[in-house]
């Protein structure tokens, strides 16, 4: 199970229902519903996936399955700030497992994870098409390049503040 | 319907339109190896084994799944179709965790046979493989994902159970088969049928196993050890020793028990009768009482389970008789340890059925815990061969007394529509005297639903059979819309019944695809049934005897007791 608490509201509890009775019947229901949950609650609690298994009448395995097979669904919140970290071929020559490595160290979570404060989550990515920056890595659309490990604490920092 | 016409390695061949080139090499006896491929569960072309060349395609294409075109010339056995399928072999091979020689299933694995046949090496690309933990809390069911194969075919299984408790999860190197997070199979809506078992081709599932307990109550001097046979265990365990389908090998299996060390080997048939006779009892009182209809079977824990997850609001309709597996043990530690002055504690009752759902209703609480262990049809074939016995030229022998003797229709409950024959023949007789009828002849047979209506004594009765618990949904759903209305209703989890449970001996797609193994291993007990002297459990003297000296009558105080549980709802996630 994620490990962070569940914290869905009433009114997103709505807005669920509301997608999956207006997709129910249809064939192949089960990605718009995922679409719709993950836009609502920012990722797929365990909890949500239940709900969907339950009203659409599929296997929780199948919904389990279809959200852990896309990288575009998360099983994990995203944080205030969400880093995204390049291992496309260009960035990864260039070290940028490094740079992952040490945000992972200064934020003492694993990629794909979210700070226990929702402050800061970590997804890595293939290509953003800034290889000439290599390596590279984007806080919250802002792209970073050009690292080194030794510049990953310095640059959270800012974000840390707010 | 349009025929089409091809040839198959030169062979010419005629089959109708839409048929796939692996249903055409069927009828022209040309051999295509399968994987994924699991005739009536499977067929979705994934594991690129049955690859051929056919005139009008690019590529190769699969067998499995490619049409039949009039004209078309198919090649199965060239270099680069027999290239092809040894390299997929290799690199199936090349994640697999080759430790056959301790392996549940060498010597019976797909895999190991194709590998065999295709020449393949098993490191050809390198021998790493992540090694994934073995998923063993089912008191069922054990998941060995590192022999995993990634054929679905369980997956496919437990679909069409709609169930659903597995499905692939995460993509990729990191996919794997399983349930939902990485919480295990005990703790999902799994019935433990054991159908994802006979579906896989390697040893990546296999029962939870009870052999170690077994042996180490027959070598204990303190303990009685006492097996007792479910009526489908005559009919498959031939196979385990290279009988044909559909052998009747009871007397073999009797002596091959006896053979083990000190047992006694006693009949569960007798028990089947049994439960005829406090089931037909309930079900008459159900309807002169005007209690809760229709009244639901509840001898196969697959379904019991099923109703428990999914349509708890049926529990009362679910008869109150425990399975023959539990009366049987009950009547083992209470009546016979008393007739014989044995100390229930030193009784060690063994049951042996086909079924791995029964090793979870042994652990159910409100039972009583009267059965010690429950061994497959398989497990007992491998405590027989462990003990050297020659099983194909033993002696035959009879079971022993005083649980010897019973009904053909006790036998017949391994098949779908059994337990219902077995309940219509006495039912008829309770109603209708002597000359009331022994053969009931629409509820047999290995299509999933089975609807019948007769008339017994004076009663109209409607009955419905179904097995396959996704054809038992079906029958739910129409008596919970009122479409459809029966008085008693069989489900059996498994399609075809027991003969065809999870704890059958393994039988390779290859055999499934070229005869209908649920019917020919039913057929077996139909024969038994017919030559038996006794055809209606009310006649079994032994069941009889039983109520004379001990329980009274059918439904008594003390059959309720001994013989009668209850049901509670589960959740479903």
């Amino acid at each position: 199970m994620s490990q962070n608490p569940f914290e869905g509201t009433e009114g997103q509890m709505k807005d669920l229902l509301k997608s999956i009775k207006s997709h129910r019947g249809e064939a192949g229901a089960l990605m718009p519903v995922l679409h719709d949950a993950q836009n609502i609650y920012g990722y797929l609690p365990a909890e949500v996936q239940t709900v969907i298994a339950e009203e659409l009448n599929v296997p929780l395995a199948e919904v389990y399955g279809v959200a852990t097979f896309y990288s575009q669904f998360s099983l994990t919140p995203k944080g205030k700030h969400q880093i995204s970290v390049c291992l496309g071929t260009a960035c990864y020559v260039k070290g940028s497992d490094k740079i992952l490595e040490a945000i992972e160290k200064e934020l003492r979570i694993s990629c794909g994870e979210c700070t226990p404060d929702k402050k800061f989550s970590i997804e890595s990515c293939r290509c953003v098409g800034a290889c000439g920056l290599a390596p590279v890595m984007i806080i919250d659309g802002e792209v970073y390049g050009k690292l080194k490990p030794d510049d990953v604490a310095g640059i959270l920092d800012k974000y840390m503040k707010d | 319907m349009k025929i089409i016409n091809l040839k198959i390695n030169g062979i010419p061949v005629s089959v109708p339109e839409g048929s796939t080139i692996l249903q055409a090499a069927k009828l022209a006896n040309v051999r295509i190896p399968t994987l994924c491929y699991l005739k009536d569960v499977q067929c979705v072309g994934s594991c690129r084994l049955c690859l051929v060349e056919a005139t009008g395609a690019r590529g190769l294409v699969a067998a499995c799944v490619y049409p039949v075109s009039e004209g078309m010339e198919v090649r199965t056995n060239t270099p680069r179709v027999r290239k092809s399928r040894k390299t997929t072999i290799e690199l199936i091979l090349s994640t697999h965790k080759k430790k056959c020689l301790s392996c549940p299933r060498s010597m019976n694995c797909e895999l190991q046979k194709l590998a065999l046949e295709y020449n393949a090496e098993e490191d050809r690309f390198g021998t790493d493989h992540d090694i994934k933990p073995i998923d063993d809390l089912s008191p069922s069911v054990v998941r060995d994902n590192s022999k995993c194969v990634m054929c679905t075919r369980c997956v496919a299984a437990c679909a069409q159970q709609t169930i659903g408790a597995i499905g692939p999860k995460n993509r990729g190197y990191a996919k794997v088969i399983g349930s939902p997070y990485d919480v295990s199979l005990a703790y999902t809506p799994c019935v433990n049928c054991g159908q994802c078992v006979v579906a896989c081709p390697v040893g990546a599932l296999y029962e939870k196993s009870a052999i170690a307990d077994v042996w180490g109550a027959i070598v204990d001097p303190t303990k009685q050890v006492v097996f007792f046979t479910a009526p489908s265990i005559k009919a498959t365990i031939g196979e385990a020793f290279g009988l044909p389908v559909g052998t009747n090998a009871e007397g073999k299996m009797v002596t091959a028990i006896k053979q083990l060390g000190d047992v006694k080997c006693f009949n569960m048939d007798l028990t089947a009768d049994l439960t005829i006779m406090e089931e037909a009892t309930e079900l008459l009182g159900r309807i002169k009482n005007g209690g809760t209809l229709p009244m639901f079977t509840s001898c196969c824990p697959g379904w019991v389970k099923f109703a428990e997850h999914y349509y708890p609001e049926l529990i009362p309709s679910i008869s109150s008789c425990k399975s023959p597996q539990e009366m049987f043990s009950a009547v083992l530690k209470t009546y016979y340890c008393e007739k014989h002055g044995i100390d229930p504690k030193n009784l060690y009752v063994v049951s042996v059925i086909p079924c791995t759902a029964k090793k979870f209703e042994v652990a159910r609480e409100e039972l009583g815990g009267y059965t010690d262990a429950a061994l497959t049809t398989r497990e007992l074939a491998k405590m027989i061969k462990e003990a050297g016995i020659d099983f194909v030229n033993l002696e035959e022998s009879t079971y022993d007394t005083p649980f010897e003797t019973a009904s053909g229709a006790g036998a017949i409950f391994g098949a779908t529509g059994g337990v219902m024959e077995a309940a219509l023949r006495t039912a008829a007789y309770k109603l209708g005297g002597t000359g009331a009828p022994l053969e009931f002849k629409e509820v047999r047979g290995t299509q999933g639903v089975k609807e019948a209506e007769y008339t017994v004594g004076n009663a109209k009765l409607k009955v419905a059979v179904a097995s396959g618990l996704g054809n038992a949904r079906k029958v739910i759903e129409d008596i919970k819309s009122g479409k459809k209305d029966y008085a008693f209703v069989e489900i059996m989890a498994c399609p075809g019944g027991c003969i065809n449970g999870g704890g059958q001996p393994y039988v390779h797609d290859e055999v499934r695809n070229t005869i209908d193994l649920k019917a020919v291993r039913a057929q077996a007990l139909y024969d038994y049934d017919k030559e038996n002297a006794l055809r209606c459990s009310h006649e079994n003297p032994a069941v009889e005897t039983l109520y004379k000296e001990f329980l009274g009558e059918p439904n008594s105080h003390k059959a309720h007791k001994l013989l009668h549980t209850t049901y509670h709802k589960r959740d479903k996630y």
